[in-house]
């Protein structure tokens, strides 16, 4: 990816960002919110993770930035008014941002492969394919991509979830349906109390 | 030429400015929206490290399925959490962290 377009995605995703922090109106966070995720979505792309970069668009600036809307506008919160503004508070976050942004900065800067660039780190596909058309347990629908010089994200992406991570998956499907159970509790209207 | 520490720079950053929005803001939603917004700079190091740690000529996969289980614990977390909010909303008539004083000692 060229350098030029990393900078526009980091900018969208960083400029993007402040506007969340420092817009008044909830609405006008959740939309940077939405379109800060996208900027994040390309940068997931050119860092050759399509599959991740697709699921950030669908589930993120999809599903859950539609829910804060939908909660934003259905308690018509209002924006918030400057006479309440904590000073403290608003000092407080620059400090400690500023100091771990430095702190992410300086540690990233002596890691010792910080200055690996995409080109240096370069995916070596065929090699990757015909090692894997090698082994008994080849699946032919990846290693001929790979032999293609084609990098089969979503295949490869649903290997490693299925054959490696399939317990970690089912607890995964686990998660998802004790928080539906636990919407639907919390969001009951109680009875007793409303009597 | 865009290096592995330039993705780190633009994590650290986003992460950054969502912890000064948790420690700022007083509106629940969007102190929520900064949390999000600092579980995706945890993805973009995760993918950085994935794209940049080639293994047999491949990025590696097992940073992807942790973002993948990451995304996933999100989106759960945020239906749970604007559950409680709307809760909240409704016993206490308002979504300011002020108003949450119950705990207070």
């Amino acid at each position: 990816m060229p350098a030029l377009l990393f900078y526009l995605f980091a900018l969208i995703t960083l400029g993007f960002g402040l506007m969340v922090v420092l817009a008044r109106n909830p609405v006008t966070s959740a939309l940077s919110l939405a379109m800060s995720f996208v900027g994040l979505a390309a940068l997931f792309i050119s860092l050759d993770a399509f599959f991740i970069g697709t699921i950030q668009i669908l589930v993120y600036a999809g599903a859950v930035m539609v829910l804060f809307l939908f909660i934003i506008m259905l308690l018509d919160i209002k924006a918030e008014s400057d006479r309440m503004t904590n000073v403290a508070a608003i000092v407080g976050a620059i400090v400690l941002g500023s100091v771990l942004a430095v702190q992410i900065a300086t540690v990233s800067a002596a890691h010792h492969q910080s200055d690996l660039s995409v080109n240096d780190a370069a995916l070596n596909l065929v090699a990757a394919g015909n090692q894997m058309a090698a082994t008994k347990t080849d699946l032919p629908t990846i290693s001929k991509d790979l032999k293609a010089g084609i990098l089969p994200d979503t295949k490869l992406m649903g290997l490693a979830l299925f054959q490696q991570y399939g317990f970690h998956l089912q607890v995964m499907g686990l998660l998802l349906m004790v928080g539906t159970v636990g919407v639907v509790v919390l969001s009951k209207r109680d009875k007793e109390v409303a009597r | 030429m865009i290096t592995l520490s330039h993705y780190l720079i633009v994590s650290g950053l986003l992460f950054a400015l969502g912890l000064a929005g948790v420690v700022a803001r007083r509106n629940i939603i969007i102190i929520y929206m900064c949390l999000e917004m600092m579980l995706s700079a945890a993805n973009l190091t995760l993918v950085a490290f994935s794209r940049f740690h080639v293994l047999a000529g491949l990025p590696d996969y097992s940073a992807q399925a942790l973002v993948f289980f990451t995304i996933t614990v999100a989106a759960a977390e945020v239906a749970v959490g604007l559950a409680i909010i709307v809760a909240l909303y409704r016993s206490k008539q308002s979504v300011e962290v002020e108003s949450v004083t119950k705990l207070q000692g």
